[in-house]
């Protein structure tokens, strides 16, 4: 096979993947976050909270990200003018459908987080909130310091899934123009026809080498922070 | 002492844990049943509570004084259990009304939150945080409810943990411990917050045999010291040591309420002789 491309200046490979480890990062912290205040308000003792909660998960989880990502430049940006970047610095298109893109994973991923937390929640004895009642903490504080620490450690391993997913996911953003791997790809495809074989086969490296590492800590990192009981 | 000898065999006596520890000291001694001018540390009036279709507390009536330690006793399903987790409503109730030393019961929130840290709970299961240390069991309720700094929390706490034998454990986990030093610590968690009243729901019931008496040793000893005290327990020993006053519970309905010998000895209902007859048969 005809690897030859990749010694070819105009192919930045190190920087397209870096494109999707930073899509990945910013996506990811979001994503946590929005997920936890979703499944926060998935058990909390306000039915509206509740309701929100349950109805942003079950709406937005279901429609294809492809959808999402698109919706978020073509109806965020281009019909509603919602700027994520300053106009006229230098580079505001990239910049801006860097943040729209980013935008569009914390709100699809964090679905999967709040469900995955929504599990972990679950598998935390109705007793230790109870004693946490007890003592006289309020409900913030009974989930903040004692169901959540004690949830996010029996997630581990479902989120190391959806972080992964995530991580592959992150390809969508070549459908508004991130120049990230898959961007670089189709770009291969059309330049390098004679070596689809060697094109796929690196690209396909390339998040294995990304994911493989994630998978593997993660699984340990769960097995060193499980609850005792 | 300041109380009246009317129970010479209670002497309202404090906590020996320094100043901070001071346990409230009850001021009116109780051997009086609900009496209108001792002071009631826990009121229960014509409450009501169902699941579903079952009628789990039936018209409960209860004043217990403050320092008076009430023993609850019945078959399995007759209420007791739930009665007690009504008291600092871990169970709400349908109606009627519970006052904790003359305060109604709020709702929710924030004021039932402050009502809950003047009442301690001991459960059958311990539940004692399992991500934290014991150490921090205990002092995180000071802490985070009370706003106590960490080093005065710190202090406390091995105060307390020193008090119920396993201060030696403190940076342990508690599934690192048994069940008796984890009972053990459970009250040392209710007792950090300094509660005018203590409630335990079958604190021995999940124990090996060999561990129940520590933990009733801790219970008879805080008993002795004057705390407010109501225990739901199939340990018959223990109510007829340090129980002033012991109710039964039958269907939902207190149908005795006597003192431990004249229970024991002579129980009036036909359910209490049922009861007992099963329990010390053997």
């Amino acid at each position: 096979m005809d690897f030859s491309f990749l010694s070819d200046d105009r192919y930045d490979f190190l920087g397209a993947f870096w494109m999707n480890v930073q899509l990945t990062f910013w996506s990811a912290i979001g994503a946590l976050i929005l997920g936890t205040v979703l499944a926060a308000m998935r058990v909390s003792p306000v039915p509206l909270m509740r309701a929100t909660s349950t109805v942003y998960v079950n709406v937005v989880r279901n429609i294809p990200l492809t959808v999402i990502i698109i919706m978020m430049s073509q109806v965020l940006y281009t019909q509603l003018g919602v700027q994520l970047a300053t106009r006229g610095e230098r580079g505001f298109l990239a910049t801006n459908n860097f943040r729209l893109a980013v935008l569009g994973f914390v709100l699809y991923t964090a679905c999967f987080v709040a469900e995955a937390i929504r599990s972990g929640i679950n598998t935390v004895p109705p007793g230790q909130a109870e004693a946490a009642r007890a003592i006289g903490l309020r409900f913030t504080q009974v989930l903040w310091l004692i169901v959540l620490p004690q949830a996010f450690r029996s997630v581990i391993a479902p989120l190391a899934n959806v972080l992964i997913a995530l991580i592959k996911n992150t390809t969508i953003a070549s459908a508004i123009g991130v120049a990230e791997a898959a961007l670089l790809m189709n770009t291969l495809v059309e330049n390098e026809a004679d070596k689809y074989m060697a094109v796929f086969l690196t690209i396909a490296v390339g998040f294995i080498i990304l994911t493989l590492p994630v998978g593997l800590l993660l699984g340990w990192v769960a097995k060193k922070a499980a609850v005792k009981r | 002492m300041s109380s009246p000898a009317s129970v010479p065999d209670r002497p309202a006596a404090e906590l020996n844990l320094g100043e901070q520890v001071t346990i409230n000291k009850p001021a009116t001694t109780s051997d009086t049943r609900g009496g209108a001018d001792s002071s009631v540390m826990i009121g229960m009036y014509d409450v009501q509570k169902h699941f579903g279709d079952l009628h789990v507390l039936k018209d409960i009536n209860l004043q217990v004084p403050s320092g008076q330690v009430v023993v609850v006793l019945g078959p399995s399903g007759s209420g007791k259990s739930t009665l007690c987790r009504t008291i600092n409503r871990l169970e709400p109730i349908d109606s009627g009304r519970i006052e904790i030393d003359g305060v109604e019961l709020p709702a929710e929130g924030k004021a039932l939150a402050r009502l809950r840290a003047d009442v301690g709970m001991v459960f059958q299961s311990f539940n004692l945080f399992a991500h934290k240390t014991i150490l921090d069991n205990v002092t995180l309720g000071p802490i985070k409810v009370k706003g106590m700094r960490k080093a005065e929390a710190d202090k406390l706490g091995m105060q307390l943990l020193e008090r119920v034998g396993i201060a030696s454990q403190r940076d342990k986990l508690p599934a690192q411990l048994s069940g008796g030093q984890q009972q053990r610590v459970a009250i040392a968690r209710a007792l950090a917050m300094q509660p005018k009243v203590m409630l335990f729901d079958e604190p021995t019931s999940a124990l090996d045999p060999e561990m129940v008496q520590e933990v009733l040793d801790v219970m008879t000893s805080l008993a002795k010291e004057g705390m407010t005290m109501l225990v739901v327990t199939h340990e018959m020993g223990f109510a007829r040591r340090a129980a002033d006053r012991v109710l039964f519970m039958s269907d939902g309905e207190i149908v005795e309420d006597a003192e431990p010998d004249a229970f024991f000895d002579n129980p009036q209902s036909n359910r209490a002789k049922d009861f007992l007859g099963k329990i010390l048969s053997h």
